[in-house]
């Protein structure tokens, strides 16, 4: 699970996915989460770092981060996965 | 101010820049801003309003001509005329109704000392909608599955075969979804009564639609080569905004094409990537396309190279362009003096 190199990540959370044109806005928290995997942290690593900074039950944090992650696959933004 | 560069009269067609748009304007701004040598524009046109005539800052003189289906005579009597007021160095047609009478007047345009660089005449009748299956077959490119008819009666059986809904395309111009026989009868009717038969009846490819504009040197060698995504589409399917893309399989797909036809001279590749990654190759369009100023904008000045290959002139292959930039179009009114459309429409020149 590693994002594409080539997906450009603005500091605002703009991303932009350069071989199909996309673009797509994340949120503060979506951001982090997008950080993390660039540096290259697994599902468990990235719910500890989270529930660490968020106030909020660990079922939830992992239903949101499942969520995140399989849109993110949806939108061809992990390697080896789009075609 | 005196420079060395090279000083160029430069006819071009396609001054419609309306909804629907030529691409006469944007080739008009790629030439402008060419490094390479300095121009002059010579505007030709169809009709009255079509407002590059009235960019009088991009179109230093503009002259009507005839119709297509007015006869390459009468097309060759107007470009005489032209020639003999302008001396231009080269034309660049921008329309693929004119692109026939274009194609076979260029020997003897050269001989006048005007040049072209235009597809050969089998490669342009080969790559035409209605030969689309064939050529695929031909060069090991899909294509969608797809028949051309001349009544709307053939059409009746296609539904079982590429299932629904069907794509109704004109010769030329034009394409709309049918979603049942009644609309496929209403959309035959439409674009037969305005661009002629056959209708091409496609089958529908789900995906997403990318475009590959280029230039082939005619020895199966790509000169340059940019594709885009459309994201933001008229009501007509013509992208109103766009963005460059670096997607390696497209530019493969582009580089068979050329290789393999060994194309000679601007082109636009219509593709369908569908959810499993595959790409079919809707229509090739045998010119520039409308959105060309955006191959200029990220480094890649298409016009500029047609022009020095139609020359003649030692051209590299551009090697790169800048990838996630956008063109966003817009309209324009500008203000026009009646005399200035009162002597496009009566005397033809302006």
């Amino acid at each position: 699970m590693k994002i594409k190199k080539n997906i450009a990540v603005s500091e605002n959370g703009f991303i932009f996915n350069p071989s199909s044109g996309e673009s797509f806005s994340a949120n503060p928290s979506g951001l982090e989460i997008l950080n993390l995997l660039r540096q290259g942290h697994d599902k468990e690593s990235i719910l500890n770092h989270m529930g660490e900074n968020y106030q909020t039950d660990s079922q939830t944090l992992e239903r949101d981060l499942t969520d995140f992650i399989e849109t993110a696959r949806q939108y061809h933004l992990f390697e080896h996965e789009d075609e | 101010m005196k420079t060395n560069k090279p000083h160029l009269t430069i006819a071009v067609t396609g001054l419609n820049a309306i909804d629907s748009p030529g691409p006469g304007v944007a080739v008009i701004r790629g030439l402008l801003e060419a490094e390479s040598f300095s121009c002059r524009i010579i505007g030709l046109s169809y009709e009255s309003l079509e407002p590059g005539i009235y960019m009088r800052d991009l179109v230093s003189k503009t002259y009507s001509i005839p119709y297509p289906s007015a006869g390459m005579d009468a097309l060759l009597e107007r470009l005489q005329h032209i020639h003999q007021q302008e001396k231009p160095d080269l034309i660049i047609p921008n329309f693929d109704s004119e692109l026939y009478s274009f194609i076979k007047l260029a020997p003897r345009l050269k001989k006048m000392g005007i040049h072209t660089f235009l597809p050969t005449l089998a490669q342009f009748e080969e790559r035409h909608k209605v030969n689309l299956p064939a050529f695929g077959e031909k060069y090991g490119l899909s294509v969608p599955r797809s028949k051309a008819v001349y009544t709307a009666n053939e059409t009746m059986s296609l539904d079982r075969e590429y299932g629904w809904p069907l794509v109704v395309k004109g010769k030329y111009y034009d394409a709309a979804l049918a979603y049942n026989h009644e609309q496929v009868k209403a959309h035959f009717n439409r674009i037969s009564a305005k661009w002629g038969l056959p209708i091409i009846i496609q089958e529908f490819v789900h995906g997403t639609e990318y475009n590959v504009t280029g230039l082939g040197d005619g020895e199966g060698g790509v000169v340059a080569a940019v594709p885009m995504r459309k994201q933001y589409i008229t009501d007509k399917g013509k992208a109103w905004g766009g963005i460059s893309i670096d997607d390696k399989k497209a530019l493969a797909l582009n580089a068979q094409f050329v290789r393999e036809t060994k194309w000679r001279g601007p082109y636009e590749l219509e593709l369908m990537k569908d959810k499993s990654g595959n790409y079919f190759l809707l229509e090739i369009n045998p010119r520039i396309p409308a959105w060309i100023y955006l191959a200029v904008g990220v480094g890649q000045n298409i016009p500029e190279a047609l022009a020095r290959l139609a020359m003649g002139w030692p051209t590299d292959p551009f090697t790169h362009y800048e990838v996630g930039k956008m063109f966003v179009r817009y309209s324009w009114d500008m203000i026009v003096d009646l005399a200035a459309f009162e002597q496009i429409s009566t005397k033809g020149e302006l």
